[in-house]
Parts: C-alpha cells; sequence; structure tokens
C-alpha cells in the first residue's frame, strides 16, 4: 500500500512541483482555449501567443523563485 | 500531413535524451543495492519492474488507438508541458546555481549507506533489495513510459522512433553499467536535463496548439522553430536569475 502511495505521489510530482506555477500554465491554456476563436487576422499567430504567454509565465515563476530564495 | 522528418528526428533525440537521463538515475540505485545486498535479488527486482511496465505500454499503447488525435494531442500536450516546463524551470534553477546540481557519484554513497544500515544479508531471497530495485526501476521507468507516449501519441507514426530512442538509451546504459560497474558519474546530466527539458516543452506547446486548432506559421517544421525558441528563453532566463539572486538584499 505504501509503494502504491509513494508511486502515485512521484507521479503527480512528476507535473507539479510548484502549485502556482502549474496553475499558471492551466489558466493560460484555458485563456487561448477560449479566445483563439475570436483572434480574427490575429489568429495565424495563434500558436506563437500560445508560446509567448508560456515563456513569459517561466520567466515570471523562476525570477519569482530566485527573489524568494534570496529573501530567506 | 505526413509525418515529416522534423518530428521523426526531434521524437528519437529527445526521447533517447530524456531516457538517458532517467535510466543513469535509475542505473546508480540499481548499482548501490546489487554491489552491498548481491546482484541477484537487485537484478530480479529490476527485471520486474520492466516487465511490469511493458504491460502497461502494450494496454496503453492498445486504449491511445481509440481516442481520438485531437484529444489526444491536448491531454498529453498538457501533461507534457506541465512536465517539460517543470523540468526546464529546475534545469534554469540548477544552471544559475539556486538548487544543487544532480550527482550520482553522492547518490551512489547516500545509496549504499542506506542498504547496509539494513543489516546481514539473507541468505538466498533478499526482500530489501528487492523493492529497492523494483520501486526505482518503476519510478523511473513510469517518467519513460510517460516521455514516450506523450512524445510519440501527438501523431501517427511518431510513437516507434520514440521508442526506438527510449530502448536504445537502456542499452546504452545497461551495456555502460555491465562494463563500469559504478554510477555514470561523467555524463553531463545537468547539461541533458536542460536540453531535455527545452525539448519537452516545445514538444508539450507543439501538440497543445495543435489539439486546440491553434495555427503555427511554419506547420511541422515550426517544432524546431519553438527549440530554438525555449532554449534561447532558457539561455536568457539564467543569467536574469542569478543577478536577481544577487541583487535582491538578504534580511539579515
Amino acid at each position: 500500500m505504501n509503494s502504491i502511495k509513494t508511486i502515485l505521489r512521484e507521479i503527480f510530482g512528476l507535473f507539479v512541483d510548484d502549485g502556482a506555477f502549474a496553475l499558471a500554465i492551466l489558466v493560460w491554456l484555458f485563456v487561448v482555449r477560449t479566445l483563439s476563436p475570436h483572434l480574427g487576422h490575429a489568429s495565424a499567430w495563434s500558436g506563437p501567443i500560445l508560446f509567448l504567454g508560456l515563456a513569459l509565465i517561466l520567466i515570471e515563476s523562476a525570477t519569482r523563485y530566485s527573489r524568494r530564495r534570496t529573501l530567506k | 500531413m505526413g509525418t515529416g522528418w522534423a518530428h521523426i528526428g526531434t521524437s528519437i533525440t529527445a526521447s533517447f535524451l530524456a531516457s538517458l537521463v532517467e535510466c543513469v538515475e535509475a542505473l546508480t540505485v540499481v548499482l548501490a543495492v546489487g554491489s552491498v545486498r548481491g546482484w541477484r535479488s537487485a537484478l530480479i527486482g529490476s527485471a520486474s519492474a520492466i516487465a511490469v511496465l511493458l504491460l502497461i505500454i502494450a494496454a496503453l499503447g492498445t486504449a491511445l488507438t481509440h481516442i481520438p488525435l485531437p484529444v489526444l494531442q491536448l491531454t498529453v500536450g498538457t501533461l507534457l508541458l506541465l512536465f517539460g516546463l517543470r523540468w526546464l524551470r529546475k534545469a534554469i534553477l540548477r544552471a544559475a546555481g539556486l538548487i544543487p546540481l544532480h550527482d550520482e557519484a553522492a547518490a551512489f554513497s547516500k545509496n549504499t549507506k542506506a542498504m547496509r544500515q539494513h543489516g546481514n544479508l539473507p541468505a538466498a531471497w533478499d526482500k530489501i533489495a528487492f523493492a529497492a530495485a523494483f520501486n526505482i526501476t518503476m519510478l523511473e521507468g513510469t517518467e519513460v513510459v510517460f516521455i514516450v507516449i506523450a512524445i510519440g501519441a501527438g501523431r501517427a507514426g511518431t510513437l516507434l522512433p520514440a521508442s526506438l530512442g527510449a530502448v536504445a538509451a537502456l542499452l546504452v546504459v545497461i551495456t555502460l553499467g555491465l562494463i563500469l560497474h559504478r554510477p555514470l558519474a561523467r555524463v553531463p546530466e545537468n547539461t541533458l536535463k536542460f536540453i531535455v527539458g527545452v525539448l519537452l516543452s516545445a514538444f508539450g506547446t507543439f501538440w497543445v496548439g495543435e489539439g486546440l486548432d491553434l495555427h503555427w506559421p511554419a506547420a511541422d517544421w515550426s517544432i524546431l522553430a519553438l527549440i530554438a525558441a525555449y532554449l534561447l528563453l532558457a539561455l536568457v532566463t539564467v543569467p536574469l536569475c542569478r543577478n536577481r539572486s544577487q541583487t535582491v538584499p538578504s534580511i539579515p
């Protein structure tokens, strides 16, 4: 039983170790999914727009961690 | 749109490198278990875990063929994105010196110490060695299975190249383990993790885009553009994190 719990915890940990980071990614995917049919001419760039949002989330999360680490 | 070389080449490379990292980590623990408590139970533990993983792959492979491709791309892409970006974020923080580098030699001594603490060896069957080898192979193997499926399931014809990449990595690590009998500490694991984070994030972004029916300006070749973009982004973020950690005054 403990083995199964450990494996399940490890599997969850594969996808989430910083809850805010994982949540921001999911929210951005939801936003892109909701807005993409209404982008008009910009829809030709919908893929790169998805990437840009993810890039900003990554930079924000990494720099936030570095700030938090220093303040500890 | 058929499966292009851009996808086949990157699928093999991503799957090989990601699996190599996982296999190296598993090998370190199996070597520690085998060298302290004997090879028989350790190797049977690892082999049993590989058999279980093969059964999971067979079951999942059949089930995945019944799921519509856009749903599969969106689901697998989202999971791969969470997995890949988490991996890339950690690699950036590691490269910036904010979290410790992974050290196989240190992991080996930690695991050998832990194995010695379990006391005397049983005469024939060693449950502790079996369980330790089974668990680590199962844990790292689950990651490999997920990576192969996530990279390969997004488009028809990429599951085989992704599987071949993983099998090649397993064979390389087993061969090196048999020859060297010590952890592969010289494998540039932290650099590999950085590259793998870039590749998995690029694949995840592309699959999610396909699943959401988004437009990629260069079609299939966009995967290469995404790899370049994530690499550049990661390389720029490392010094940014390093500078932030140096400029923010610490609380006395």
